[in-house]
């Protein structure tokens, strides 16, 4: 299997990719309201230890599927911000030359083949997409993020049962927020614990709460061997705190279905901050670190100024790839 | 008409035809893979999947659990990812189950990948008549499915067309939604033995006239060639088009019949309302309307739910006569006496339960 990388190395990859998510954000957070990036944006801020974890331990060598809470997703999987800022104000030198906006990023060439703005409706590609890894005899996980708010839908449990009864190389990986839109846990389940029901299922179940992006590392490396050793998906069951509203840029604490007092909480093991004190605590130099962060900055604000002077798509685009063209 | 070279042909049920469609193109394909519930169980989807499980294997014939919208999803995740799927519903009514996948997935995924991932997947879901289908075993819903951008539909009714629309249905890069008859699965028909895809998007004459068009789909064509039969006895020659294809539409041939005959009645295998009759009319008047020697006229289901029961089905679908009384209307002729004829003959031949 991969060789593991050096203590260092590993944190450094971890937090290039959660500071990269948290400075595009923070950059979306100071654009959006100048009305220019017209697109609904579910924010990813709080999730960044799940996506750079999971992504830091999947590597290269996987295809994945998100949901429209991804830019994190997408940011861990290419770390590029180029399209990625385009698409956001729409431009041509977008993802998707500004079809899809914040809600449907993804980057074949990277192995991220999916997001969508209907909760859970890429769970079942991902199930189809590993029976075709092994019907095409590839040595490849196939990973599917989704909130707690997918385990509502039938598609979950239908998804979850095909998958296990293929005995098929899935990685479920739930990221419980604790909310469905505004509405919490308690008052949308009729059981009391998801991770006991899956484990009836012949899946392989891990559980954190923590943010820290090399406990979830570690955790996915688990849940993939797992997968490798007894033939069978496994479960991540990972939580964390959504920073901002449900759709926006802003705090929604004021809203009255939940509290400020449980961000502060969430708040105190920030897993940005959390990634910077363990790379000073094994004596990675201040400079270093602000080397990279300064890096990050600035291809970030590189990428924003270039997606501000693209120019929009031409009308010509508008029917392009309804249907593929059959050449033959 | 047909100015293809003569191909070895040989007669075979709508049934057979399918079957052999899916044997050789699995053959040839190692990619294409069949799945759906009770696909591989031993009524084998009304006999159309027969031998393949033995043929190709447990990995590539599949029964499922019953997951609709998972497994369609299922279908497109394996499609972009290097496979050719077919997802098997015994009823359309079925599919239903799986729309939001249909509609918000299926249909938008090649152009929501910018065109890099295309998505090779075959749906094929049978509609149901007679011997009590009632309301949830017998719709068509072309028109629902040809309404979304990215889908291709086609309705085939003769053998050849299985045969040829689903080979060309499993090489298309596009979805493509295949709607069978499962009334027409025991008609025999002169079919190419070679596997030889019938292009998506040609329509065709089923029965060449020159006094007026019936437009037809499916079940409905079974219909229009029987009325056209019994016309001609009385000297009417009808022109029985055949669009096959939904999506794309073969509109050039519909236009040139009623361009020559002057009047047309469209007979679509569904309800009228905002379906595929509006569409086909709507375009005959865009281009023929001054040509026109009399209004169109729309034929299809009466505007409720099909009912159970044999005398109030037979009110709900539009039938040959109801087509000949048509005709002898807009050509101003007497009714003709139909006491001596046969109708229903398929329906009165059919078996259930199933």
């Amino acid at each position: 299997m991969t060789k593991l990388p050096n203590r260092k190395n590993l944190l450094l990859e971890l937090y290039k990719k959660a500071f990269l998510i948290r400075i595009a954000e923070k950059s979306i957070v100071t654009h959006y309201d100048t009305n220019q990036m017209k697109t609904p944006m579910h924010m990813s801020m709080g999730e960044e230890a799940i996506v750079a974890g999971v992504c830091t331990a999947l590597g290269k060598n996987s295809k994945t599927f998100g949901t429209y809470r991804s830019h994190g997703l997408y940011l861990a999987v290419t770390e590029e911000t180029d399209k990625f800022f385009a698409e956001m104000y729409g431009k041509v030198t977008g993802v998707l030359k500004g079809k899809g906006g914040s809600m449907h990023l993804l980057s074949p060439d990277d192995g991220l083949l999916g997001i969508s703005a209907v909760v859970g409706s890429t769970l079942p590609l991902a199930v189809g997409a590993a029976f075709a890894n092994v019907y095409l005899k590839k040595k490849q996980v196939t990973t599917v993020f989704f909130g707690d708010g997918a385990t509502d839908e039938g598609v979950f449990w239908e998804s979850l049962n095909i998958a296990c009864s293929k005995g098929l190389p899935v990685l479920f990986v739930c990221e419980d927020n604790g909310y469905a839109v505004h509405t919490p846990l308690s008052v949308r389940r009729g059981y009391k614990s998801l991770a006991n029901i899956i484990k009836q299922y012949s899946c392989s179940v891990f559980e954190t709460d923590s943010t820290d992006a090399e406990q979830i590392y570690k955790l996915t490396l688990q849940a993939t061997a797992s997968i490798s050793k007894k033939h069978q998906p496994a479960f991540l069951q990972l939580k964390y705190y959504r920073y901002l509203e449900h759709v926006g840029v802003h705090e929604d604490f004021n809203a009255g279905y939940r509290s400020k007092k449980e961000f502060i909480k969430w708040q105190k093991k920030d897993s940005v901050k959390l990634l910077r004190r363990k790379l000073k605590d094994i004596k990675v130099k201040d400079i270093d670190i602000i080397q990279l962060e300064d890096r990050i900055k600035k291809q970030v604000e590189e990428s924003i100024q270039k997606a501000q002077s693209a120019p929009f798509p031409d009308p010509s685009e508008l029917l392009k790839n309804t249907f593929y063209e059959q050449t033959s | 008409m047909n100015k293809l070279p003569k191909l070895a042909t040989k007669k075979i049920s709508y049934r057979t035809a399918i079957n052999q469609a899916l044997h050789q193109e699995m053959e040839r394909d190692n990619s294409i893979f069949i799945y759906g519930i009770d696909v591989a169980d031993h009524k084998r989807i009304f006999g159309s999947t027969v031998g393949l499980l033995e043929k190709f294997g447990p990995q590539r014939v599949f029964s499922t659990p019953l997951s609709e919208e998972a497994l369609l999803g299922f279908g497109l995740g394996a499609a972009i990812s290097g496979l050719r799927p077919i997802n098997v519903h015994i009823r359309v009514d079925f599919l239903l189950l799986a729309i939001n996948q249909l509609v918000n997935m299926v249909a938008s995924y090649h152009y929501g990948s910018d065109g890099k991932l295309q998505v090779p997947l075959v749906i094929r879901a049978i509609i149901g008549k007679g011997w009590g289908q009632s309301y949830q075993h017998s719709k068509s819903l072309q028109s629902f499915f040809a309404h979304i951008p990215g889908l291709k539909v086609v309705m085939p009714t003769t053998p050849a067309d299985a045969k040829g629309l689903l080979i060309a249905a499993m090489r298309d890069n596009n979805p493509v939604v295949v709607l069978e008859h499962r009334m027409l699965y025991d008609v025999e028909g002169e079919v190419p033995i070679k596997p030889i895809p019938t292009p998506l998007g040609k329509g065709q004459i089923l029965k060449t006239g020159k006094d007026i068009t019936i437009v037809a789909t499916s079940y409905s064509v079974v219909e229009a060639v029987k009325a056209a039969q019994i016309l001609e006895k009385i000297g009417v020659s009808v022109e029985v088009v055949d669009p096959r294809s939904i999506f794309p539409l073969d509109e050039e041939l519909i236009i040139k019949s009623v361009e020559k005959t002057g009047h047309c009645i469209i007979a679509d295998y569904d309800w009228t309302f905002c379906g595929f009759s509006a569409e086909v009319a709507t375009r005959i008047y865009e281009k023929l309307s001054h040509k026109l020697k009399s209004e169109v006229m729309r034929l299809g289901s009466a505007s409720t739910h099909c009912p159970c029961t044999r005398p109030l089905e037979d009110e709900f679908y539009t039938d040959a006569i109801n087509l000949i009384r048509a005709v002898e209307k807009k050509l101003k002729l007497k009714e003709m006496d139909l006491s001596q004829e046969t109708f229903y003959s398929y329906e009165n031949k059919f078996r259930g339960p199933f």
